[in-house]
């Protein structure tokens, strides 16, 4: 007997004959007929017109035709809440059933059925299964409670299911364990805030435990919500990190993959010179590449997170290139992907059997592919510089091959590697022109336009060139018309005398007969520059490029951060955040990746020269995927090819004020239109410009640049500006910047450098909560605040958030805290005897300043600059005893004592806080001292 | 997690639909607009398949394809992709092992059944225990009345307890083992007779008849463990073992494996599942032994002519013999026709496939065969060159090209009085071409 045959009726009176059927006195009739309704209903026919009949069919102790009478149910009761109520009775008794396999299939299936009147009923059977014997109807009922919390989540609450789920996860089953894990996990996410999940060592121990005993799928459970913990220390996150490790041998490739992503976030815990550190880098890679040896779909999500993988940890995989050589029956979509990791993996090591391999790639059938491979080589001229000549000269072959997209490509990579290595390879330009006919895609006209116009002054027939593209104008993408307008500027400017008819020509077509507002602004601006100042204009236009990076296509690394902790889902298959694609409340919660041990990262690079000095790394816009964006969501920026004009840009930038000092007349520093922007906070009208640098003005900031320092007190610190936000983790905004206090009020100062390539604007700023409560005045803009701080952070660590119009970037730094010391924290001397004495001894704090060659007097005046004021001296036993006090800007006293020992150049400092314990560290101090004393 | 689970046939028509959460259109008519849009945008899509996930009103879809048949995930979260493509892949082996080949037909004649599995191994979009050997215990065709209750709750503790895959009281007359070392090598290798990239991946898979809850213990030459044992032991165990253990690039392990007790002691131990199973998988990337060599010639005679010349190598014990040797030549979409001459097999050109295939039903170690083809081409105008795809070989070899050996598989079962040595044991390497390519 086979059971295809209830697809083929498609008798006119079906439904009548179908509730005779029902109706039958024989049970085999009653079961063919409800077996004919699932198979119509599984077609699409409405076959809801038999409800009762079915339900009618319920009370049975056939369990086959109880399974298909309640896959019926979950179908059609919500279209008949009324009739659905006939079935209770015989869920709440099937719930007391002496047979477990019954209790579980009645919980689960009232589950699914999406009826309010149905849930209410359901509660006493829940609970109770909730408290079953049996494993088997535990784990079903853990389930169900996220089921009835998806329907009604007050009621979940009302009753105490979550009480009783979070026992569940102690539960001796392991599988009972790995379903509540599953289903809280879920409940908590549509309550961010809630502290649902409440992981803490001793539920994390139980996971780990319960992670050894049950089943692949309870395993991924477990595994997907301990990534969502944050380990309280290093030793915390290494012990779990080494309980974790064995699932990497797991036949499961998702409990792999979620193995990797719970060490891939708790390593960023791990000190870099741990042993453990290594070792757990070595292991992590073997697995990753057995991944590629599963099935196609999972080699796809499996190279989709390599790609994130080898972004954030690129040492992982660095010696497993072979492994993503393209095969040649892999589906397209592998093949693409492999394409990608190859390119962020090619090193000078490798380099020569990854552009043998590309080259091969570029005569397959697949045009993607193709032109993907293609680019690729570009990108490895651009990326090892000691095979650019290669390169070339395989793109050159590859023109040669006359195949229309593959020339297309190879002229627009060309064009990026003109960009990074100017003047080195122009004698290619003769082959490009050959093939300037065949040229039909925007991209690749624009890239061949942008070379004739660079290198005009070497292409004899550069006019006619331009011209010939000059005659569709109208018709030509916007891309194209843009590039053609600055090629032709440039070629005038090159060559003034034969080219003045066709930059007229090319002036009035952009500013006259185009309604594109870019377009046309770009003409005029052009136009005017011409007109009034050509000397001026050749120096905006044909100024010297910047360099382009090496790496191209990188992920935006606070998304990547995110990313990371979505590692094996749908966010890192698509590269978005959940948020993206997530409807509700669920995911909207930003994942970030843990702080690193020790304030490593805050204090970066203090040499200002070595940042100044250092080539900018601008990054590429990322070519749109060639895929096409797999979500249709418009998130992939346009390309601009070549500068774009200098375009001024208005800054916004509010005063800070200090919550407690009472200091807070404000000064809104709001500069439009000017290259140069004021950064100052507080009161004083002291503004500290900062250069603003649009790319092709290259000159310009060097009129603006830190033209102040005026007023400046004598002594007073005047440290390097260190770079807090660099470039590459910017889209090419840098930000470096210092913290003083001048004339009572701090400032932040900071120099904001456009590295990228295009127009950086809107900027604000914010500041996160800080222990001092230093926040910029004026308007606030609304900005997700950054995740709470970590605890190992020191206390003068200031995170900032700085918005423009690419993106919200956030950084950290950290402010000397002799900045807070406010001018008149002078103490009488005797206020400061009583108050040293009053002091409790825990709050006492002692440490050593090494190396300052100073007396004691010299360095009391030092630090009097700092506002940190000598109230005593004592000599005792040839030291001398400096008694100091500071005042901070939340009314805090600070009381010192700096043993000095002549001849001795370490100095031991104990302070004593008021009211709070020993805040004052050794920073503080030896901020007052190295700066000046150096 | 998963909110419906679909199963399709190659004309887009709907076999089996599972809706776990209302998210992904509520009942009846929204899934039926989403079971649609699938079939529009990915079945009945003109381009082959461009991402086995796709994005359709803001509905993600996860979807393989086994023979004719589709089977489709859907879901409106963040869900762990991986585990989900994980899960269809098991779900086609669940219904593999219940009714055979997932075909229409199959899958039409079982659909109530199907039904009860989906409703058994996913909850709520949430994989539960997946294991066949103890989902046939309760999931039947012939209901499960006449159960008594300790059946029953055997039923259940096995189902959620830790050894998922093994039920109690399992009893064989005769306890017997059979243990396949089954190896794919696969080669890429350029026509300079370079190897561009060459790795093994094998499967050691079982097949257990053995009573009661057996402890098993496995061992092979893995160069960690002998290297450690021959630290212990004399410098001339060493120089014996060390020669001939093998480097194992990475392994994974079927559930049953005690996976901490291989991370911290290397040995692998299980309570093995009864019947078939596959206990692990690994791959190995050096000291590969090669079987076969093949050494290709072509040569361009004007514009409408090929010459090719392929000669293959056998590299192995000549007392071994390879069998099922296939050679696939391919040859330019413009032929016209081939002449063949090959000193041992059959050659044909097969004009549907654009290739030459060549058998050679048995063929030893130590020995060298070839063929030479003449192609003639028809005269195109077309510029495009001819991509030349790599010529591909299948063979078998009793042997495991890894190197790989089985040291031991200990059984203990305390319990019932038999030992280690009353179990028949069978051991079989076999040794076939993965994607064994050579560039032309």
């Amino acid at each position: 007997m086979t059971d295809s045959k209830y697809f083929t009726t498609t008798k006119k009176g079906e439904i009548f004959e179908l509730k005779a059927e029902l109706n039958s006195d024989k049970k085999e009739k009653k079961k063919e007929a409800v077996k004919k309704v699932i198979a119509s209903m599984t077609v699409g026919k409405d076959v809801s017109a038999l409800f009762p009949d079915v339900v009618n069919c319920m009370q049975t102790d056939n369990l086959e035709l109880k399974k298909l009478v309640y896959l019926y149910l979950m179908n059609y009761a919500k279209s008949q809440p009324d009739m659905a109520i006939m079935a209770v009775n015989t869920f709440v008794k099937d719930c007391e059933d002496p047979n477990p396999l019954i209790r579980a299939l009645a919980v689960r299936t009232m589950g699914c059925i999406r009826v309010d009147k149905i849930t209410e009923y359901l509660c006493e059977p829940l609970r109770k299964c909730l408290k079953d014997e049996d494993p088997y109807v535990r784990k079903t009922a853990a389930v169900c409670v996220a089921k009835l919390h998806d329907i009604n989540a007050q009621l979940v609450e009302d009753q105490g299911f979550l009480d009783t789920l979070k026992d569940l996860i102690s539960d001796s089953n392991p599988m009972v364990v790995a379903n509540a894990v599953a289903a809280l996990s879920e409940i908590a996410e549509s309550h961010p805030n809630s502290n649902l999940l409440d992981l803490n060592p001793q539920t994390i121990n139980k996971l780990l435990t319960a992670l050894n005993e049950c089943t692949e799928w309870g395993q991924i459970f477990i595994l997907d919500c301990l990534a969502n913990y944050t380990p309280r220390d290093d030793r915390e996150s290494q012990s779990i990190c080494e309980r974790v490790t064995p699932r990497l041998s797991h036949a499961n490739s998702a409990v792999v993959l979620s193995a990797v992503k719970v060490l891939m976030k708790f390593m960023e815990m791990l000190p870099k010179d741990l042993d453990y550190y290594g070792t757990l880098l070595k292991k992590l890679a073997p697995p990753l590449v057995t991944l590629l040896s599963a099935e196609p779909e999972l080699q796809y999500v499996a190279l989709r997170n390599i790609n994130l993988i080898v972004q954030r940890r690129p040492e992982i995989l660095k010696h497993e290139m072979k492994v993503f050589f393209v095969k040649y029956n892999d589906p397209i979509y592998v093949k693409l992907e492999k394409l990608d990791i190859m390119i962020r993996l090619a090193s000078q090591a490798n380099i020569a059997q990854v552009l043998a391999e590309l080259k091969e790639y570029a005569t397959e059938v697949d045009v993607d592919f193709v032109r993907k491979a293609v680019r690729a080589i570009g990108r490895c001229a651009i990326k090892v510089e000691q095979s650019a000549e290669r390169c070339v000269s395989t793109l050159l072959d590859l023109i040669q091959t006359k195949v229309n997209y593959v020339v297309q490509e190879a002229i627009v990579v060309i064009k990026d590697i003109f960009r990074k290595y100017p003047n080195k390879y122009e004698s290619v330009i003769a082959t490009l022109c050959e093939n300037l006919d065949s040229l039909d895609e925007p991209e690749a006209r624009a890239a061949m336009i942008w070379i004739v116009g660079e290198y005009a002054e070497r292409i004899d027939n550069a006019d006619e060139l331009l011209e010939s593209f000059l005659e569709g104008f109208h018709d030509e993408s916007t891309q194209v018309q843009l590039q053609l307008l600055t090629a032709i500027v440039k070629l005038f400017l090159k060559k003034p005398t034969e080219t003045q008819e066709l930059v007229q020509q090319v002036l009035s077509l952009a500013t006259q007969d185009s309604d594109n507002p870019d377009l046309r602004d770009r003409g005029y601006i052009y136009w005017r520059l011409l007109s009034t100042d050509p000397v001026a204009a050749k120096e905006v236009v044909l100024a010297e490029k910047p360099l382009i990076s090496e790496e191209t296509d990188l992920i935006e690394p606070t998304l990547l951060e995110e990313l990371i902790c979505h590692i094996g889902t749908l966010a890192s298959v698509y590269h978005k955040p959940p948020s993206a694609f997530v409807e509700g409340s669920r995911g909207v919660q930003h994942k970030r990746l843990p702080g690193s041990a020790g304030s490593g990262e805050s204090v970066e690079s203090p040499d200002p020269g070595a940042a100044a000095t250092e080539t900018p790394p601008a990054v590429i816009p990322s070519q749109g995927d060639l895929l096409g964006d797999l979500l249709n969501l418009d998130l992939t920026p346009t390309t601009t090819t070549g500068p774009p004009p200098p375009t001024t840009s208005g800054m916004q930038m509010g005063a800070m004020d200090l919550l407690s000092g009472g200091l807070d007349s404000l000064l809104g520093g709001d500069i439009g239109g000017n290259p140069a922007m004021g950064a100052a906070f507080g009161a004083a009208p002291a503004t500290m410009p900062a250069s603003f640098n649009a790319p092709g003005s290259g000159g310009l900031d060097d009129l603006f640049d830190l033209g102040g320092g005026v007023g400046m007190p004598m002594g007073a610190l005047n440290p390097p500006k260190a770079v807090w936000l660099p470039a590459m983790k910017a889209k090419g905004l840098e930000i470096s910047g210092v913290f003083v206090r001048r004339a009572g009020v701090i400032q932040m100062e900071m120099t904001l450098t456009n590295k990228a390539m295009s127009v950086m604007t809107d900027f604000a700023i914010q500041f996160n909560r800080n222990s001092f409560g230093l926040a910029p005045a004026g308007p606030l803009q609304i900005l997700t605040p950054l995740s709470p701080n970590q605890s190992i952070e020191p206390l003068n660590n200031l995170q900032v958030a700085v918005k423009n119009n690419i993106d919200v970037f956030y950084f950290s730094c950290q402010y000397p805290i002799s900045m807070l010391f406010v001018e008149d924290g002078k103490m009488e001397r005797q206020v400061f005897l009583a108050t040293w004495k009053d002091i409790p001894n825990d709050n006492e704090s002692q440490f050593q300043i090494k190396d300052c060659h100073l007396n004691s007097d010299a360095a009391s005046n030092k630090l009097q600059s700092s506002n940190i004021f000598t109230i005593a001296k004592r000599t005792v036993e040839g030291q001398d005893m400096l008694y100091q006090s500071m005042k901070l800007t939340n009314g805090i006293w600070v009381l010192a004592e700096l043993r000095v020992q002549a001849g001795n150049p370490n100095y031991t400092v104990s302070s004593v806080a008021l009211a709070i314990g020993p805040i004052i560290n050794q920073n503080g101090f030896e901020n007052g001292f190295t700066n000046q004393a150096l | 997690m998963i909110g419906g689970l679909f199963i399709y046939n190659h004309k887009g028509e709907v076999l089996i639909s599972r809706v776990y959460r209302d998210d992904i259109g509520g009942p009846l008519n929204g899934v039926m607009i989403l079971l649609d849009a699938f079939r529009v945008n990915v079945i009945h899509a003109r381009q082959q398949v461009r991402s086995p996930v796709t994005n359709i009103a803001r509905t993600s879809f996860l979807h393989v394809k086994r023979s004719n048949i589709w089977l489709a995930a859907a879901t409106k979260q963040n869900v762990n992709a991986t585990m989900v493509f994980e899960f269809l892949y098991k779900m086609c082996d669940v219904m593999a092992a219940y009714f055979g080949k997932i075909s229409e037909e199959n899958v039409k004649n079982n659909f109530v059944l199907i039904y009860e599995l989906l409703d058994e191994i996913l909850d709520f979009g949430y994989p539960q225990n997946s294991e066949t050997g103890a989902l046939k215990t309760f999931i039947t065709q012939q209901g499960i009345k006449s159960q008594t209750k300790e059946e029953q709750s055997q039923i259940t503790s096995q189902v959620t307890g830790q050894i998922g895959w093994r039920r109690e009281g399992i009893k064989y007359r005769r306890n017997e083992l059979f243990l396949d070392v089954l190896e794919s090598v696969n080669l890429l290798m350029s026509p300079q007779g370079q190897v561009l990239s060459a790795h093994v991946s094998g499967r050691v898979v079982m097949k257990s008849y053995l009573s009661g809850m057996p402890e098993c213990k496995f061992g092979m030459n893995d160069k960690i463990v002998i290297d450690k044992q021959g630290k212990g032991g004399g410098s001339e165990d060493v120089a014996k073992s060390g020669k001939q253990s093998i480097a194992i690039d990475d392994c994974t392990f079927h559930q049953c494996v005690r996976l901490s007790k291989f991370d911290t002691e290397r040995s692998i131990s299980f309570i093995p599942p009864d019947g078939d199973y596959e206990l692990m998988r690994y791959r190995t990337t050096k000291d590969i032994i090669l079987p076969f060599r093949v050494i290709p010639l072509v040569r361009e005679v004007g514009r409408t002519r090929l010459e090719v010349k392929v000669v293959i190598k056998s590299n192995f014990k000549s007392s071994l013999l390879a069998q099922k040797i296939e050679v696939r030549i391919p040859t330019p979409l413009t032929t016209s026709g081939v002449q063949l001459i090959c000193m041992k097999g059959k050659a044909k050109y097969k004009a549907s496939e654009n290739a030459i295939v060549w058998k050679v039903k048995r063929m030893a170690g130590m020995k060298e065969s070839q063929i030479s083809a003449e192609i003639e081409l028809l005269p195109t105008n077309d510029k495009k060159k001819w991509a030349r795809p790599p010529i591909s070989m299948n063979f078998e070899v009793p042997f495991a090209p890894s190197g790989l050996k089985v040291r031991y598989l200990k059984v203990f079962e305390p319990k019932l009085n038999y030992s280690d040595h009353d179990v028949i044991k069978w051991v079989r390497y076999i040794g076939r071409s993965g994607i064994y390519e050579t560039r032309c």
